[in-house]
């Protein structure tokens, strides 16, 4: 397999970081886990993994003093769950002040009366070209979401899932993407996008 | 569409998978790892392992099998058995574990969900109860340490009180084990479910009670749970993860096909 290893998973700490550490491993890469401010800046790709709070992490972001690291980051970056909603501008969840690379807000899920966390497997629509959803069917775009918080649709979503309302299930600007679900617990589906994420070239990621 | 979820529960005593009738009576089933495996690859949705002594023993969940089921399986897993504290939760998370689930613990100390819910998030705190219906009372009472016969006892909460209060405390999801049908495969406790269900506006999985194919309709369809949590039907093959499935998707129930 070609792929790439110089693979760094931001160490958050607060994140279950070994689910996506051996991910990346059953695909045959050994990402490095740090919050090594150089080491992230000197990865090709940087995973920002994510369980828990916004401002939780976003006070351990500051603690670990990574949060303008993470702002400069010119390779591509993958934000997973919480680590999405980090990407964004800001997030109601503690109304915390998030990472500002991708222009977009997270907001509490307004789920109707369909119970909530959204947890469990849901279908996800691609919008434009999603190189991350290559190779991914949309019969086979099952994905795990565990989520009380998501991103409301706008020009940085590039793939749409329903759960009493439409939401992002992923976000892109520029390097910086973001996927509210877990690729890391989504069987064949996620593995694949764990993969065209590792395939990513500097046609994909520039603006 | 949300799936609804097929959850093979693994029931883990000495590092082995094991299922008892009733809570009782446990046989071996067989190796953890393999068997994580292949219900991952046969399509389960999610896979629960309780650690049955845990509680009972008054010792944490033995860990090691968290982490090497962590590397080998693609799909969701939760971890129960006697964690009561934030460390033992933080280690179980870290070792890869998605959910946490907590029963006796936190009916000996109900704070316990509110620490966990602040440290960890909603999404990861399950709670599970136990609750047997008494005839003689007309009552749904929980029980606790029913991982040890001699130690199983009757708490002074009736299930109804019991599962607003957790969800108070900020549980993420419900798995609601009705132990008059678990191991005996008559179906799933549907009137219990159903009675219960307007009370949890969390996701709340149906455990106890399966038995055929037929069972999984009427809990989703009847009950509307999220998901249903099965062990000895699958275990002992009487019903192939796929099959049910396939019949589920041709009943247009919302299920991710295997």
């Amino acid at each position: 397999m070609t792929v790439n290893s110089n693979l760094v998973i931001v160490d958050t700490a607060c994140a279950n970081l070994s689910s996506v550490r051996f991910a990346f491993e059953r695909l045959g890469v050994m990402p490095e886990v740090t919050a090594n401010a150089e080491r992230i800046r000197s990865a090709d790709k940087v995973i920002l993994p994510g369980v828990g709070t916004a401002q939780a992490a976003m006070r351990n972001l500051q603690q670990l003093e990574l949060v303008e690291v993470l702002k400069q980051l010119e390779q591509p970056v993958l934000g997973i769950c919480l680590g999405m909603q980090l990407l964004t501008n800001w997030s109601a969840e503690g109304n915390v002040d998030c990472l500002g690379v991708i222009p977009a807000r997270t907001l509490r899920m307004q789920a109707q009366e369909l119970p909530l966390p959204h947890m469990g497997w849901n279908t996800v629509e691609a919008r434009d070209s999603n190189p991350l959803l290559a190779n991914i069917s949309p019969q086979q775009a099952w994905f795990y979401f565990v989520h009380s918080y998501a991103v409301a649709p706008d020009n940085a979503t590039i793939a749409t899932c329903d759960y009493g309302q439409t939401f992002a299930a992923m976000i892109r600007h520029n390097n910086f993407f973001g996927a509210q679900f877990h690729p890391e617990r989504s069987g064949a589906a996620g593995a694949q996008l764990l993969k065209n994420f590792l395939e990513l070239t500097d046609v994909n990621t520039r603006a | 569409m949300l799936a609804k979820r097929i959850i093979p529960c693994l029931d883990v005593r000495n590092g082995e998978v094991v299922k008892g009738v009733q809570f009782r009576n446990h046989e071996v089933i067989g190796a953890i790892e393999p068997l994580a495996e292949q219900y991952a690859q046969a399509g389960a949705d999610e896979l629960v392992f309780y650690d049955i002594t845990a509680s009972a023993d008054a010792r944490v969940v033995d860990k090691s099998w968290v982490e090497r089921i962590a590397r080998v399986i693609d799909i969701p897993f939760t971890v129960a058995g006697g964690i009561s504290s934030i460390t033992q939760a933080q280690e179980i998370l870290a070792m890869g574990a998605d959910k946490i689930s907590i029963n006796s613990p936190a009916l000996r100390n109900p704070e316990l969900i509110n620490t966990l819910v602040e440290e960890f998030g909603q999404q990861c705190i399950v709670i599970g109860i136990d609750s047997f219906y008494n005839s003689e009372t007309n009552t749904y009472d929980v029980y606790q340490f029913t991982g040890d016969e001699s130690r199983t006892q009757k708490t002074t909460w009736q299930t109804r009180d019991w599962l607003r209060e957790v969800v108070a405390r900020g549980a993420g999801e419900i798995v609601l084990n009705c132990m008059n049908q678990d191991g005996v495969r008559k179906g799933y406790d549907i009137e219990q479910l159903c009675a219960l269900r307007n009370d949890c506006p969390v996701p709340l999985i149906a455990s106890g009670g399966a038995g055929s194919i037929e069972h999984f309709h009427d809990v989703f369809t009847l009950a509307k749970v999220d998901g249903a949590l099965a062990a000895s039907v699958f275990h002992k093959g009487i019903i192939a993860i796929p099959t049910l499935k396939q019949s589920l998707i041709d009943a247009g129930i919302a299920v991710r096909p295997a």
